[in-house]
Protein backbone atom coordinates (compact mmCIF):
# COMPACT_ATOMS: atom_id res chain seq x y z
CA UNK A 1 0.00 0.00 0.00
CA UNK A 2 2.80 2.27 0.81
CA UNK A 3 3.80 2.73 -2.84
CA UNK A 4 0.46 4.37 -3.55
CA UNK A 5 0.94 7.15 -1.35
CA UNK A 6 4.42 6.84 -2.46
CA UNK A 7 3.92 7.93 -6.05
CA UNK A 8 2.90 12.29 -6.07
CA UNK A 9 6.16 12.27 -4.00
CA UNK A 10 8.14 9.82 -6.20
CA UNK A 11 7.12 12.15 -8.77
CA UNK A 12 7.93 15.52 -7.33
CA UNK A 13 11.05 13.98 -5.83
CA UNK A 14 10.47 15.11 -3.13
CA UNK A 15 10.68 12.26 -0.89
CA UNK A 16 11.62 12.90 2.68
CA UNK A 17 14.20 10.79 4.06
CA UNK A 18 15.63 11.03 7.89
CA UNK A 19 18.22 12.91 8.48
CA UNK A 20 21.60 11.21 8.41
CA UNK A 21 20.93 9.43 5.15
CA UNK A 22 23.93 8.92 3.04
CA UNK A 23 22.96 12.65 1.23
CA UNK A 24 22.57 14.42 4.18
CA UNK A 25 26.07 14.82 5.30
CA UNK A 26 27.79 16.99 2.71
CA UNK A 27 31.77 16.12 2.48
CA UNK A 28 34.14 18.13 0.52
CA UNK A 29 34.30 16.22 -2.80
CA UNK A 30 31.16 15.25 -2.63
CA UNK A 31 29.21 18.17 -4.63
CA UNK A 32 31.45 17.65 -7.37
CA UNK A 33 30.54 14.34 -7.93
CA UNK A 34 27.02 15.60 -7.47
CA UNK A 35 27.34 18.13 -10.11
CA UNK A 36 29.55 15.72 -12.67
CA UNK A 37 26.64 13.33 -11.89
CA UNK A 38 23.93 15.68 -12.91
CA UNK A 39 25.90 16.57 -16.21
CA UNK A 40 25.99 13.05 -16.73
CA UNK A 41 22.18 12.33 -16.03
CA UNK A 42 21.03 15.01 -17.95
CA UNK A 43 23.05 14.19 -20.85
CA UNK A 44 21.78 10.73 -20.51
CA UNK A 45 17.94 11.82 -20.76
CA UNK A 46 18.93 14.30 -24.09
CA UNK A 47 20.41 11.33 -25.80
CA UNK A 48 17.64 9.16 -24.76
CA UNK A 49 15.32 11.38 -26.35
CA UNK A 50 17.10 12.20 -29.70
CA UNK A 51 14.88 10.09 -31.22
CA UNK A 52 12.03 12.23 -30.71
CA UNK A 53 13.97 15.36 -31.49
CA UNK A 54 14.59 13.73 -34.76
CA UNK A 55 11.14 12.93 -35.54
CA UNK A 56 10.22 16.73 -34.84
CA UNK A 57 13.33 17.88 -36.70
CA UNK A 58 12.58 15.93 -39.70
CA UNK A 59 8.33 16.87 -39.55
CA UNK A 60 9.64 20.28 -40.10
CA UNK A 61 11.89 19.63 -43.09
CA UNK A 62 11.98 19.43 -46.82
CA UNK A 63 11.69 15.63 -48.05
CA UNK A 64 14.85 16.40 -50.30
CA UNK A 65 17.00 17.07 -46.64
CA UNK A 66 15.67 15.27 -44.32
CA UNK A 67 18.41 12.64 -44.23
CA UNK A 68 21.54 14.98 -44.58
CA UNK A 69 23.66 14.92 -41.94
CA UNK A 70 24.62 16.03 -39.52
CA UNK A 71 21.11 17.21 -39.40
CA UNK A 72 20.27 20.94 -39.73
CA UNK A 73 17.67 22.52 -37.66
CA UNK A 74 14.76 23.08 -38.53
CA UNK A 75 13.50 25.65 -36.11
CA UNK A 76 14.41 28.56 -38.37
CA UNK A 77 13.59 27.61 -41.35
CA UNK A 78 10.30 25.11 -40.64
CA UNK A 79 8.91 23.63 -43.56
CA UNK A 80 5.19 23.71 -42.44
CA UNK A 81 3.88 21.54 -45.82
CA UNK A 82 4.54 18.10 -44.78
CA UNK A 83 1.69 18.57 -41.71
CA UNK A 84 -0.49 20.18 -44.40
CA UNK A 85 -0.27 16.74 -46.05
CA UNK A 86 -0.85 15.14 -43.16
CA UNK A 87 -3.67 17.08 -42.15
CA UNK A 88 -5.46 16.98 -45.57
CA UNK A 89 -6.04 13.35 -44.40
CA UNK A 90 -5.35 12.51 -40.91
CA UNK A 91 -9.62 13.96 -40.43
CA UNK A 92 -11.83 10.62 -40.23
CA UNK A 93 -8.64 8.38 -38.43
CA UNK A 94 -8.36 11.25 -35.62
CA UNK A 95 -11.67 11.16 -35.07
CA UNK A 96 -12.16 7.07 -35.02
CA UNK A 97 -9.57 7.12 -32.42
CA UNK A 98 -10.78 10.06 -30.24
CA UNK A 99 -13.92 8.15 -30.49
CA UNK A 100 -13.38 4.81 -29.39
CA UNK A 101 -10.40 6.15 -26.76
CA UNK A 102 -13.44 8.04 -24.86
CA UNK A 103 -15.78 5.06 -25.15
CA UNK A 104 -13.12 2.64 -23.73
CA UNK A 105 -12.18 5.66 -20.86
CA UNK A 106 -15.53 6.52 -19.65
CA UNK A 107 -16.67 2.41 -20.10
CA UNK A 108 -13.48 1.10 -17.84
CA UNK A 109 -14.00 3.59 -15.63
CA UNK A 110 -17.22 2.87 -14.85
CA UNK A 111 -17.18 -1.04 -14.85
CA UNK A 112 -13.84 -1.33 -13.16
CA UNK A 113 -15.08 1.52 -10.09
CA UNK A 114 -18.32 -0.79 -10.23
CA UNK A 115 -16.30 -4.14 -10.06
CA UNK A 116 -13.99 -2.83 -7.75
CA UNK A 117 -16.05 -2.10 -4.89
CA UNK A 118 -18.01 -5.07 -5.19
CA UNK A 119 -14.58 -6.88 -4.97
CA UNK A 120 -13.08 -5.01 -1.89
CA UNK A 121 -16.48 -3.82 -0.08
CA UNK A 122 -19.88 -6.12 -0.74
CA UNK A 123 -19.80 -9.91 0.92
CA UNK A 124 -20.89 -12.36 -1.45
CA UNK A 125 -20.21 -16.51 -1.85
CA UNK A 126 -17.43 -17.03 -4.17
CA UNK A 127 -16.05 -13.45 -4.57
CA UNK A 128 -12.44 -14.47 -3.87
CA UNK A 129 -12.28 -17.20 -5.89
CA UNK A 130 -14.19 -14.81 -8.51
CA UNK A 131 -11.45 -12.65 -8.16
CA UNK A 132 -9.01 -14.99 -8.67
CA UNK A 133 -10.54 -16.03 -11.94
CA UNK A 134 -10.68 -12.22 -13.07
CA UNK A 135 -6.93 -12.34 -12.39
CA UNK A 136 -5.95 -15.32 -14.13
CA UNK A 137 -7.20 -13.70 -17.44
CA UNK A 138 -4.83 -11.13 -17.20
CA UNK A 139 -2.14 -13.61 -17.49
CA UNK A 140 -3.66 -15.58 -20.81
CA UNK A 141 -1.96 -13.91 -23.48
CA UNK A 142 -4.54 -11.87 -25.59
CA UNK A 143 -4.07 -13.88 -28.92
CA UNK A 144 -5.58 -16.76 -27.38
CA UNK A 145 -9.43 -15.09 -27.07
CA UNK A 146 -9.09 -12.92 -29.55
CA UNK A 147 -8.73 -15.59 -32.35
CA UNK A 148 -12.31 -16.67 -31.56
CA UNK A 149 -13.28 -13.28 -30.47
CA UNK A 150 -12.91 -12.83 -34.16
CA UNK A 151 -15.07 -15.72 -35.15
CA UNK A 152 -17.91 -14.73 -33.38
CA UNK A 153 -17.71 -10.99 -34.03
CA UNK A 154 -17.87 -12.39 -37.80
CA UNK A 155 -21.40 -13.67 -36.69
CA UNK A 156 -22.38 -10.80 -34.72
CA UNK A 157 -21.85 -8.90 -38.28
CA UNK A 158 -19.13 -6.80 -36.00
CA UNK A 159 -16.28 -7.24 -37.88
CA UNK A 160 -15.65 -3.65 -39.42
CA UNK A 161 -17.34 -2.07 -37.12
CA UNK A 162 -16.04 -0.23 -33.72
CA UNK A 163 -17.73 -2.49 -31.32
CA UNK A 164 -15.03 -5.17 -30.97
CA UNK A 165 -12.42 -2.29 -30.16
CA UNK A 166 -14.43 -1.30 -27.05
CA UNK A 167 -17.10 -3.57 -26.16
CA UNK A 168 -14.65 -6.42 -24.71
CA UNK A 169 -12.32 -3.96 -23.61
CA UNK A 170 -15.10 -2.29 -21.41
CA UNK A 171 -16.61 -5.26 -19.85
CA UNK A 172 -13.01 -7.02 -18.96
CA UNK A 173 -11.21 -3.77 -17.14
CA UNK A 174 -8.82 -6.78 -15.53
CA UNK A 175 -6.23 -4.02 -14.58
CA UNK A 176 -8.52 -1.47 -13.89
CA UNK A 177 -11.13 -3.79 -11.36
CA UNK A 178 -7.33 -4.58 -9.56
CA UNK A 179 -6.84 -1.14 -9.03
CA UNK A 180 -10.39 -0.08 -8.08
CA UNK A 181 -10.06 -2.87 -5.63
CA UNK A 182 -7.07 -2.09 -4.28
CA UNK A 183 -8.37 2.00 -3.51
CA UNK A 184 -11.58 0.88 -2.42
CA UNK A 185 -9.67 -1.06 0.11
CA UNK A 186 -8.07 1.34 2.13
CA UNK A 187 -11.06 3.08 2.83
CA UNK A 188 -12.29 2.76 6.50
CA UNK A 189 -15.11 0.35 7.21
CA UNK A 190 -16.61 3.06 9.68
CA UNK A 191 -17.13 4.89 6.56
CA UNK A 192 -19.73 2.64 4.96
CA UNK A 193 -21.25 1.90 8.29
CA UNK A 194 -22.04 5.18 9.15
CA UNK A 195 -23.31 6.02 5.78
CA UNK A 196 -25.81 2.78 6.62
CA UNK A 197 -27.06 3.63 9.71
CA UNK A 198 -27.89 7.01 8.63
CA UNK A 199 -30.46 5.10 5.95
CA UNK A 200 -28.25 5.27 2.66
CA UNK A 201 -28.34 2.67 0.35
CA UNK A 202 -25.43 0.67 -1.06
CA UNK A 203 -25.78 2.04 -4.36
CA UNK A 204 -25.59 6.23 -2.77
CA UNK A 205 -22.61 4.97 -0.69
CA UNK A 206 -20.98 3.88 -3.34
CA UNK A 207 -22.23 6.91 -5.48
CA UNK A 208 -21.73 10.13 -2.80
CA UNK A 209 -19.46 8.77 -0.46
CA UNK A 210 -16.88 6.03 -1.75
CA UNK A 211 -16.34 7.41 -5.92
CA UNK A 212 -15.40 10.91 -4.51
CA UNK A 213 -12.32 9.27 -2.27
CA UNK A 214 -11.07 7.10 -5.11
CA UNK A 215 -10.59 9.92 -7.72
CA UNK A 216 -6.80 9.29 -8.27
CA UNK A 217 -7.41 5.33 -8.94
CA UNK A 218 -10.00 6.53 -11.27
CA UNK A 219 -7.79 8.78 -13.09
CA UNK A 220 -5.05 5.83 -13.33
CA UNK A 221 -7.42 3.56 -14.69
CA UNK A 222 -8.39 6.45 -16.94
CA UNK A 223 -5.38 7.07 -18.34
CA UNK A 224 -4.18 3.19 -19.04
CA UNK A 225 -7.60 2.19 -20.50
CA UNK A 226 -7.19 5.74 -22.82
CA UNK A 227 -3.17 4.37 -23.62
CA UNK A 228 -4.40 0.70 -24.34
CA UNK A 229 -7.29 2.42 -26.88
CA UNK A 230 -5.34 4.67 -28.37
CA UNK A 231 -2.09 2.83 -28.80
CA UNK A 232 -3.86 -0.18 -29.95
CA UNK A 233 -2.40 -1.65 -32.80
CA UNK A 234 -3.37 -5.67 -33.37
CA UNK A 235 -6.86 -4.99 -32.75
CA UNK A 236 -7.32 -2.32 -35.13
CA UNK A 237 -5.51 -4.47 -37.49
CA UNK A 238 -7.65 -7.60 -37.26
CA UNK A 239 -11.25 -5.83 -37.07
CA UNK A 240 -11.06 -3.00 -39.17
CA UNK A 241 -10.69 -3.80 -43.27
CA UNK A 242 -12.31 -0.50 -44.91
CA UNK A 243 -9.70 2.91 -44.98
CA UNK A 244 -12.59 4.88 -43.46
CA UNK A 245 -13.09 3.38 -40.31
CA UNK A 246 -9.62 2.91 -38.96
CA UNK A 247 -7.54 4.48 -36.42
CA UNK A 248 -4.18 6.52 -36.15
CA UNK A 249 -1.59 3.41 -35.58
CA UNK A 250 -3.03 1.99 -39.23
CA UNK A 251 -3.74 5.43 -40.75
CA UNK A 252 0.34 5.85 -40.16
CA UNK A 253 0.86 2.14 -40.75
CA UNK A 254 -1.05 3.07 -44.42
CA UNK A 255 0.71 6.08 -44.79
CA UNK A 256 4.00 4.73 -44.75
CA UNK A 257 2.67 2.25 -48.15
CA UNK A 258 1.11 5.51 -49.75
CA UNK A 259 4.53 7.85 -49.19
CA UNK A 260 6.90 4.75 -49.09
CA UNK A 261 9.25 7.21 -50.21
CA UNK A 262 8.84 10.73 -47.96
CA UNK A 263 10.09 10.41 -45.15
CA UNK A 264 9.29 13.96 -44.00
CA UNK A 265 5.57 13.80 -44.22
CA UNK A 266 5.48 10.32 -41.93
CA UNK A 267 7.59 12.07 -39.49
CA UNK A 268 5.16 14.63 -39.12
CA UNK A 269 1.94 12.26 -38.82
CA UNK A 270 3.79 10.43 -36.41
CA UNK A 271 4.23 13.64 -34.31
CA UNK A 272 0.47 13.80 -34.45
CA UNK A 273 -0.04 10.51 -33.04
CA UNK A 274 2.35 11.33 -30.27
CA UNK A 275 1.72 14.21 -28.97
CA UNK A 276 -1.41 14.13 -27.65
CA UNK A 277 -0.33 10.97 -26.00
CA UNK A 278 2.58 12.90 -24.75
CA UNK A 279 0.48 16.15 -23.19
CA UNK A 280 -1.60 14.08 -21.17
CA UNK A 281 1.31 11.96 -20.00
CA UNK A 282 3.26 15.73 -18.94
CA UNK A 283 -0.46 16.80 -17.14
CA UNK A 284 -0.96 13.20 -15.57
CA UNK A 285 2.19 11.72 -14.87
CA UNK A 286 1.18 11.78 -11.36
CA UNK A 287 -1.94 8.97 -11.72
CA UNK A 288 0.22 7.35 -14.00
CA UNK A 289 3.56 6.34 -12.02
CA UNK A 290 0.65 5.46 -9.64
CA UNK A 291 -0.82 2.91 -11.72
CA UNK A 292 2.11 1.28 -12.66
CA UNK A 293 3.84 1.01 -8.89
CA UNK A 294 0.00 -0.15 -8.17
CA UNK A 295 0.70 -3.18 -10.62
CA UNK A 296 3.45 -3.91 -9.27
CA UNK A 297 1.31 -5.10 -5.37
CA UNK A 298 0.86 -8.42 -4.94
CA UNK A 299 -3.35 -8.78 -4.28
CA UNK B 1 -20.26 -6.23 -11.11
CA UNK B 2 -22.30 -7.76 -13.40
CA UNK B 3 -20.92 -6.18 -16.16
CA UNK B 4 -17.43 -7.73 -15.67
CA UNK B 5 -18.95 -11.03 -14.98
CA UNK B 6 -20.44 -11.20 -18.19
CA UNK B 7 -17.39 -9.48 -19.77
CA UNK B 8 -15.12 -11.94 -18.84
CA UNK B 9 -17.65 -15.13 -19.71
CA UNK B 10 -18.71 -13.99 -22.96
CA UNK B 11 -15.08 -12.38 -24.24
CA UNK B 12 -12.73 -14.47 -22.57
CA UNK B 13 -13.70 -17.62 -20.78
CA UNK B 14 -16.03 -18.66 -23.70
CA UNK B 15 -13.83 -17.73 -26.06
CA UNK B 16 -10.81 -19.66 -24.19
CA UNK B 17 -12.49 -22.68 -24.40
CA UNK B 18 -13.51 -22.20 -28.15
CA UNK B 19 -9.81 -21.32 -29.60
CA UNK B 20 -8.76 -24.79 -26.99
CA UNK B 21 -11.55 -26.72 -29.22
CA UNK B 22 -10.30 -25.55 -32.38
CA UNK B 23 -6.93 -25.94 -31.99
CA UNK B 24 -7.90 -29.09 -32.91
CA UNK B 25 -9.69 -28.72 -35.70
CA UNK B 26 -8.89 -27.70 -39.27
CA UNK B 27 -10.98 -24.95 -39.22
CA UNK B 28 -10.79 -21.70 -42.07
CA UNK B 29 -13.13 -19.56 -39.65
CA UNK B 30 -15.77 -19.86 -42.18
CA UNK B 31 -17.01 -23.56 -43.08
CA UNK B 32 -17.47 -25.95 -40.18
CA UNK B 33 -14.40 -26.78 -38.03
CA UNK B 34 -13.21 -30.78 -38.84
CA UNK B 35 -12.13 -32.51 -35.94
CA UNK B 36 -8.49 -33.38 -36.23
CA UNK B 37 -7.32 -34.73 -33.08
CA UNK B 38 -3.64 -33.04 -32.12
CA UNK B 39 -2.22 -33.00 -35.85
CA UNK B 40 -2.00 -29.44 -35.48
CA UNK B 41 0.65 -29.89 -33.16
CA UNK B 42 2.26 -32.75 -34.23
CA UNK B 43 2.69 -30.59 -37.59
CA UNK B 44 3.83 -27.20 -35.58
CA UNK B 45 6.35 -30.03 -34.04
CA UNK B 46 7.69 -32.35 -36.96
CA UNK B 47 7.00 -30.36 -40.40
CA UNK B 48 6.94 -26.98 -40.33
CA UNK B 49 10.58 -25.43 -39.92
CA UNK B 50 9.10 -22.05 -40.18
CA UNK B 51 7.59 -22.39 -36.46
CA UNK B 52 11.55 -23.02 -35.19
CA UNK B 53 13.14 -20.30 -36.70
CA UNK B 54 10.38 -18.03 -35.46
CA UNK B 55 10.80 -19.70 -31.81
CA UNK B 56 14.40 -19.54 -31.79
CA UNK B 57 14.16 -15.87 -33.10
CA UNK B 58 11.57 -14.96 -30.54
CA UNK B 59 13.54 -16.90 -27.40
CA UNK B 60 17.20 -15.35 -29.01
CA UNK B 61 14.97 -11.60 -28.66
CA UNK B 62 13.48 -12.26 -25.33
CA UNK B 63 16.86 -13.73 -23.71
CA UNK B 64 18.51 -11.10 -24.67
CA UNK B 65 16.11 -8.19 -24.41
CA UNK B 66 14.43 -9.13 -20.72
CA UNK B 67 17.86 -8.78 -18.98
CA UNK B 68 19.12 -5.90 -20.76
CA UNK B 69 15.55 -3.81 -20.24
CA UNK B 70 16.06 -4.99 -16.37
CA UNK B 71 19.48 -3.81 -15.61
CA UNK B 72 19.22 -1.02 -17.76
CA UNK B 73 16.10 -0.17 -15.56
CA UNK B 74 17.66 -0.91 -12.56
CA UNK B 75 20.67 1.32 -12.71
CA UNK B 76 18.33 4.22 -13.83
CA UNK B 77 16.19 3.43 -10.66
CA UNK B 78 19.27 4.04 -8.47
CA UNK B 79 20.65 6.97 -9.84
CA UNK B 80 16.78 8.21 -9.83
CA UNK B 81 16.71 7.11 -6.01
CA UNK B 82 19.53 9.88 -5.34
CA UNK B 83 18.08 12.75 -4.20
CA UNK B 84 19.57 15.49 -6.59
CA UNK B 85 17.63 18.47 -8.81
CA UNK B 86 16.58 17.73 -12.06
CA UNK B 87 15.09 14.05 -11.22
CA UNK B 88 11.51 14.83 -12.36
CA UNK B 89 13.06 15.82 -16.09
CA UNK B 90 14.91 12.83 -15.98
CA UNK B 91 12.10 10.28 -14.81
CA UNK B 92 10.10 12.07 -17.36
CA UNK B 93 12.85 11.53 -20.55
CA UNK B 94 12.97 7.88 -19.88
CA UNK B 95 9.17 7.06 -19.11
CA UNK B 96 7.93 9.43 -22.14
CA UNK B 97 9.24 6.28 -25.42
CA UNK B 98 6.59 4.27 -23.04
CA UNK B 99 3.37 6.04 -23.82
CA UNK B 100 4.56 6.53 -27.53
CA UNK B 101 2.31 4.66 -30.34
CA UNK B 102 4.04 1.63 -31.33
CA UNK B 103 3.75 2.17 -35.36
CA UNK B 104 5.33 5.82 -34.64
CA UNK B 105 8.45 4.34 -33.06
CA UNK B 106 8.53 1.87 -35.64
CA UNK B 107 8.94 4.77 -38.68
CA UNK B 108 11.16 6.99 -36.35
CA UNK B 109 13.54 3.79 -35.77
CA UNK B 110 12.98 2.38 -39.04
CA UNK B 111 14.69 5.76 -40.93
CA UNK B 112 16.79 5.96 -38.38
CA UNK B 113 18.40 2.38 -39.36
CA UNK B 114 18.15 2.81 -42.65
CA UNK B 115 20.85 2.33 -44.91
CA UNK B 116 21.99 6.21 -45.35
CA UNK B 117 19.86 6.96 -41.84
CA UNK B 118 21.06 9.40 -39.39
CA UNK B 119 22.85 6.09 -37.53
CA UNK B 120 25.01 5.15 -40.27
CA UNK B 121 25.91 8.39 -40.95
CA UNK B 122 27.11 8.69 -37.39
CA UNK B 123 29.11 5.72 -37.80
CA UNK B 124 30.61 6.91 -41.11
CA UNK B 125 32.27 10.40 -38.98
CA UNK B 126 34.54 7.80 -36.77
CA UNK B 127 35.45 5.86 -39.58
CA UNK B 128 32.95 2.56 -39.34
CA UNK B 129 31.28 1.09 -42.36
CA UNK B 130 27.23 0.75 -40.67
CA UNK B 131 25.38 -2.32 -42.33
CA UNK B 132 22.27 -2.43 -43.43
CA UNK B 133 20.95 -2.76 -39.90
CA UNK B 134 16.55 -3.59 -40.70
CA UNK B 135 17.93 -5.50 -43.95
CA UNK B 136 20.82 -7.58 -42.60
CA UNK B 137 19.56 -10.78 -41.10
CA UNK B 138 22.57 -10.68 -38.45
CA UNK B 139 21.53 -7.37 -37.33
CA UNK B 140 18.00 -7.34 -37.27
CA UNK B 141 17.40 -8.73 -34.00
CA UNK B 142 19.68 -6.86 -32.01
CA UNK B 143 18.38 -3.76 -33.93
CA UNK B 144 15.24 -4.44 -33.24
CA UNK B 145 16.11 -5.32 -29.56
CA UNK B 146 17.67 -1.75 -28.84
CA UNK B 147 14.44 -0.41 -29.67
CA UNK B 148 12.44 -2.37 -27.49
CA UNK B 149 15.06 -1.80 -24.50
CA UNK B 150 14.55 1.53 -25.56
CA UNK B 151 10.56 1.88 -25.10
CA UNK B 152 9.89 -0.60 -22.71
CA UNK B 153 12.60 0.57 -19.55
CA UNK B 154 10.74 3.41 -18.20
CA UNK B 155 7.78 0.89 -17.18
CA UNK B 156 10.40 -1.57 -15.09
CA UNK B 157 12.29 1.81 -13.49
CA UNK B 158 9.15 3.11 -12.11
CA UNK B 159 8.81 -0.06 -10.16
CA UNK B 160 11.98 -0.76 -9.32
CA UNK B 161 12.28 3.14 -8.16
CA UNK B 162 9.27 2.08 -6.17
CA UNK B 163 10.42 -0.37 -4.32
CA UNK B 164 13.78 1.52 -3.72
CA UNK B 165 12.01 4.23 -2.01
CA UNK B 166 10.20 1.46 0.50
CA UNK B 167 13.49 0.47 1.67
CA UNK B 168 13.85 2.01 5.09
CA UNK B 169 16.59 4.55 5.59
CA UNK B 170 17.48 2.95 9.07
CA UNK B 171 19.01 0.11 7.25
CA UNK B 172 21.07 1.90 5.46
CA UNK B 173 22.43 4.12 8.55
CA UNK B 174 23.00 0.50 10.17
CA UNK B 175 24.65 -0.84 7.43
CA UNK B 176 27.03 2.51 7.63
CA UNK B 177 27.66 2.76 11.22
CA UNK B 178 28.57 -1.35 11.00
CA UNK B 179 31.35 0.46 8.44
CA UNK B 180 29.98 -1.23 4.69
CA UNK B 181 31.41 1.28 2.00
CA UNK B 182 28.75 2.35 -0.74
CA UNK B 183 29.01 -0.55 -2.90
CA UNK B 184 28.86 -3.45 -0.35
CA UNK B 185 25.47 -0.82 1.23
CA UNK B 186 24.47 -1.56 -2.70
CA UNK B 187 24.94 -5.33 -3.28
CA UNK B 188 24.18 -6.56 0.59
CA UNK B 189 21.44 -3.88 1.59
CA UNK B 190 19.92 -2.60 -1.23
CA UNK B 191 19.68 -5.41 -3.88
CA UNK B 192 18.40 -7.93 -1.50
CA UNK B 193 15.95 -6.43 -0.29
CA UNK B 194 14.52 -5.15 -4.20
CA UNK B 195 14.59 -8.50 -5.12
CA UNK B 196 10.46 -8.75 -5.03
CA UNK B 197 10.22 -6.20 -7.73
CA UNK B 198 13.12 -7.46 -9.45
CA UNK B 199 11.47 -10.75 -9.67
CA UNK B 200 7.92 -8.97 -10.64
CA UNK B 201 9.56 -6.80 -13.51
CA UNK B 202 11.67 -9.66 -14.90
CA UNK B 203 9.03 -11.81 -15.46
CA UNK B 204 6.36 -8.96 -16.56
CA UNK B 205 8.88 -8.50 -18.85
CA UNK B 206 9.25 -12.05 -19.97
CA UNK B 207 5.36 -12.68 -20.64
CA UNK B 208 5.10 -9.35 -22.76
CA UNK B 209 8.47 -9.60 -24.50
CA UNK B 210 7.77 -13.32 -25.55
CA UNK B 211 4.79 -11.74 -27.38
CA UNK B 212 6.38 -8.64 -28.99
CA UNK B 213 4.26 -7.32 -32.08
CA UNK B 214 3.82 -4.08 -33.40
CA UNK B 215 7.48 -2.94 -33.17
CA UNK B 216 8.41 -6.23 -35.70
CA UNK B 217 5.48 -6.05 -38.02
CA UNK B 218 5.99 -1.83 -38.26
CA UNK B 219 9.88 -2.12 -38.79
CA UNK B 220 10.75 -5.34 -40.50
CA UNK B 221 7.19 -7.56 -41.43
CA UNK B 222 9.80 -10.35 -40.00
CA UNK B 223 12.35 -9.90 -43.00
CA UNK B 224 14.60 -9.85 -44.22
CA UNK B 225 13.14 -13.72 -45.40
CA UNK B 226 11.79 -14.76 -42.06
CA UNK B 227 14.75 -13.76 -39.94
CA UNK B 228 13.04 -11.73 -37.45
CA UNK B 229 9.54 -13.43 -37.54
CA UNK B 230 8.51 -13.58 -34.09
CA UNK B 231 5.51 -15.60 -32.71
CA UNK B 232 2.94 -13.61 -32.53
CA UNK B 233 3.40 -11.81 -36.13
CA UNK B 234 4.20 -15.74 -37.66
CA UNK B 235 0.49 -16.46 -35.40
CA UNK B 236 -1.24 -13.37 -36.94
CA UNK B 237 0.24 -14.44 -40.76
CA UNK B 238 -1.31 -17.79 -40.62
CA UNK B 239 -4.69 -16.78 -38.61
CA UNK B 240 -5.43 -13.45 -40.77
CA UNK B 241 -3.45 -13.77 -44.03
CA UNK B 242 -3.50 -17.40 -44.63
CA UNK B 243 -7.01 -18.12 -42.70
CA UNK B 244 -5.83 -21.11 -41.17
CA UNK B 245 -7.78 -20.53 -37.69
CA UNK B 246 -6.63 -24.02 -36.02
CA UNK B 247 -3.71 -24.39 -36.21
CA UNK B 248 -3.32 -20.58 -35.21
CA UNK B 249 -5.40 -21.83 -32.42
CA UNK B 250 -2.70 -24.64 -31.59
CA UNK B 251 -0.24 -22.09 -32.05
CA UNK B 252 -1.38 -19.86 -29.51
CA UNK B 253 -1.83 -22.96 -26.80
CA UNK B 254 1.32 -23.69 -27.60
CA UNK B 255 2.60 -20.54 -26.89
CA UNK B 256 0.22 -20.45 -23.20
CA UNK B 257 2.38 -23.53 -22.47
CA UNK B 258 5.53 -22.26 -23.01
CA UNK B 259 4.93 -19.08 -21.29
CA UNK B 260 3.22 -21.10 -18.37
CA UNK B 261 6.23 -23.79 -17.95
CA UNK B 262 9.11 -21.30 -18.02
CA UNK B 263 6.93 -18.72 -15.60
CA UNK B 264 6.49 -21.88 -13.35
CA UNK B 265 10.49 -22.46 -13.50
CA UNK B 266 11.19 -19.13 -12.73
CA UNK B 267 8.76 -19.41 -9.76
CA UNK B 268 10.71 -22.12 -8.77
CA UNK B 269 14.03 -20.34 -8.74
CA UNK B 270 13.04 -17.55 -6.94
CA UNK B 271 12.76 -19.16 -4.08
CA UNK B 272 16.32 -19.12 -4.39
CA UNK B 273 17.36 -15.45 -4.44
CA UNK B 274 14.20 -13.53 -3.78
CA UNK B 275 14.36 -12.31 -0.62
CA UNK B 276 11.08 -11.69 1.65
CA UNK B 277 11.67 -9.70 4.49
Amino acid sequence: MASIETGPALLRGTVQRPPGSRTARPRRGIRWTRLLLIVFLILLSLSFLTPGFWMLNASLRPEAKVLEFPPRLALLHPEWSNYRTVFSSIGPYLLNSIRLAALNVVGSCIVSSLAGFAFARLRFVGRDALFGVVLVTAIVPSVVYLLPQYILFQKFGWVDTLYPLWVPQILTPVFGTFLMRQAFKTLPVELDESARVDGASTFRIFVSIMVPLVKPAIASVAIFSFLGSWNDLFGPLIFLTSPEKQTLPIFLAEFQGEFATSVAPLMAAATVTVVPVLIIFLLAQRYFVQGVTGSALKG
Amino acid sequence: MLPIVVGIGAFQLIPVVVSMYSSLTRWDGIESPQFVGLQNYKDLLTTDPIFYQVLRNTLLFTVISVPLTVLFALVLALFANLRLPGLAFFRTAFFAPYVMNVVAIGYVWFNIYSPDGILNSLLKTVGVQGPSWLADSTWVIPAVIIVNVWQGVGYPMVILLGGLQNIPAELHEAARIDGANGWSRLLRVTLPLLTPQIFFVLLAQFISSFQVFGLIYVMTKGGPGFSSSVYIFYLWQVAFQQGKFGYAAAMAWLMVILIAVIAWAQWQLQKKWVFYG
